[in-house]
């Protein structure tokens, strides 16, 4: 196990996904207009944690869901180390006049979220895009881009690293901030 | 994170189960991209790909263009029917001024075995070898594999396959005896003792004469094409001879009793080797390797792209 802080878990980790999902009912209703998008490789679970919580607090009114791979969009293609390989995609969801909102781990430099707008008009037309993430590391954008909803900021450097972690992933549900 | 050990794909000689799997895996995502509405990704919008097809050609340029257009890559065609090559220019030459021309990657088809191998050997840009006479066609290999994969869902490592037809001047056939014996498979080759070359078992495939044996043997078929322009080579008496006793049709896969997948690289001669029941049947994927075709030479590009 790397050397790692844990500066998220247990009881307050599912207060912080509670809260998130009533932030999104309180802007969504009953999502009739709205739809869920994970990123992937690692948006795809919390995407997932929320959206089994709002179907319970929703029912029966069920929140479409789609899982977003941003890999061909990237900007890195020729500058990455070695091929990017692309994980699974499912947009069976309507995209054109819904209002969309990806969900991501992480926010760090706003790359991903840059390459998930342009993966996304590759479906359809959105009313609006809206973006939720567990984690904000403040002050490392590199694109002008902000998240809507925010399940906790992190002041970090650039030698860090944030993690999240999963049970559905076969580890803990927490965050960890590892210094590399 | 690993990419493909080579850096031209001249042949599946040369590709490790490695590699084999990575192009799979890449490929499974590009399919889903074709069947999206909005067809393209971005990735080699910065790259120029030169189609060299130095044989006639419908199937593979047509495949490699929709796979390079779908990738955003520029294009340009070149078939030496039309061209300088017919004025006496030598294949390096053909190619340097392509290459002069800021190409980044060749495609290129042509009659003589080893001549992706010299170009790979010998010119800067990425070589992607799309037949080179009677010795390796990888791409077509590649998805012939793909195909029984995502046909079958079981893995190559379990499957018996059998290549019916003309063995001995099949470049599909030979790439796919080095693929499949890769990936862990049995395989056979079924045809006339006349079409099938001495010592082939030395590469590890059973050697049948009679189909209806290897239809009972095998889970796989693939039926190549005779080729008719060989004919007059006297290689057996006539087509209605060899669909007699090796046309694979209705009757023949009763007789076998098993579900048996059926493949053609294409384009049939319907009422030769394979019937237009059999053809157009539900055992038969021949439509589904065309579409993956196309997947598993985007995955190809799109990796050899990246080796930069």
């Amino acid at each position: 196990m790397p050397e790692h802080t844990t500066i998220l878990s247990g009881k307050k980790f599912n207060i912080t996904l509670d809260r998130l999902c009533y932030q999104l009912i309180e802007n969504h209703g009953n999502f009739k207009d709205s739809a869920l998008v994970g990123l992937q490789p690692r948006g795809i679970f919390l995407a997932e944690a929320l959206q089994l919580r709002l179907n319970e607090i929703l029912k029966p009114a069920k929140v479409p869901y789609g899982i977003l791979d941003t890999t061909f969009h990237r900007d890195d293609f020729r500058t990455h180390k070695g091929p990017l390989l692309p994980s699974s995609m499912k947009m069976e969801i309507v995209v054109e006049n819904k209002k969309i909102i990806f969900v991501d781990d992480v926010l760090y430099t706003g790359r991903t979220i840059r390459a998930g707008l342009d993966a996304l008009l590759d479906f359809g037309r959105p009313a609006s895009v809206e973006l939720l993430v567990l984690v904000d590391r403040r002050f490392s954008r590199q694109l002008p881009i902000e998240p809507n909803y925010v399940g906790l900021m992190v002041d970090s450097r650039a030698s860090q690293r944030v993690k999240v972690n999963w049970k559905a992933a076969g580890e803990e549900d927490n965050v960890w901030l590892l210094s590399e | 994170m690993a990419g493909l050990s080579v850096k031209h794909l001249v042949g599946i000689k040369d590709l490790t189960v490695e590699d084999i799997r990575l192009i799979f895996e890449t490929a499974t995502r590009f399919k889903e991209v074709i069947n999206q509405p909005m067809k393209k990704v971005p990735s080699l919008r910065d790259l120029t790909i030169a189609n060299a097809f130095f044989e006639n050609s419908t199937r593979t340029r047509l495949s490699f263009e929709l796979a390079e257009k779908r990738l955003s890559a520029d294009i340009v065609n070149f078939s030496s029917s039309s061209s300088s090559v017919s004025k006496g220019e030598t294949l390096l030459d053909t190619i340097n001024n392509l290459i002069a021309m800021k190409v980044d990657m060749i495609v290129m088809r042509h009659p003589y075995p080893g001549a992706a191998h010299f170009l790979a050997e010998n010119v800067e840009a990425t070589i992607i070898n799309a037949g080179d006479g009677t010795h390796e066609h990888p791409t077509q290999a590649l998805l012939d594999a793909f195909s029984i994969i995502d046909k079958t869902k079981c893995e190559i490592s379990e499957m018996k396959i059998v290549i019916i037809g003309d063995i001995m001047h099949s470049r599909v056939a030979l790439s796919n005896i080095f693929c499949l014996k890769k990936l862990g498979a049995q395989v056979m080759v079924c045809g006339p003792a006349t079409l099938i070359p001495k010592h082939i078992e030395s590469l590890g495939v059973i050697v049948e004469h009679k189909v209806e044996k290897a239809l009972a043997w095998c889970d796989v078929a693939n039926v190549l094409r005779i080729q008719l322009e060989r004919q007059q080579a006297g290689y057996f008496p006539s087509l209605r001879e060899y669909a007699n006793v090796f046309g694979i049709n209705k009757e023949r896969l009763k007789a076998a009793n098993k579900k048996i997948v059926i493949m053609h690289p294409g384009p049939i001669n319907r009422g030769v080797e394979i019937n237009t029941d059999v053809a157009d049947s539900e055992h038969s994927i021949i439509l589904e390797q065309v579409e993956n075709g196309v997947a598993i030479r985007m995955a190809v590009l799109y990796l050899l792209a990246a080796r930069n």
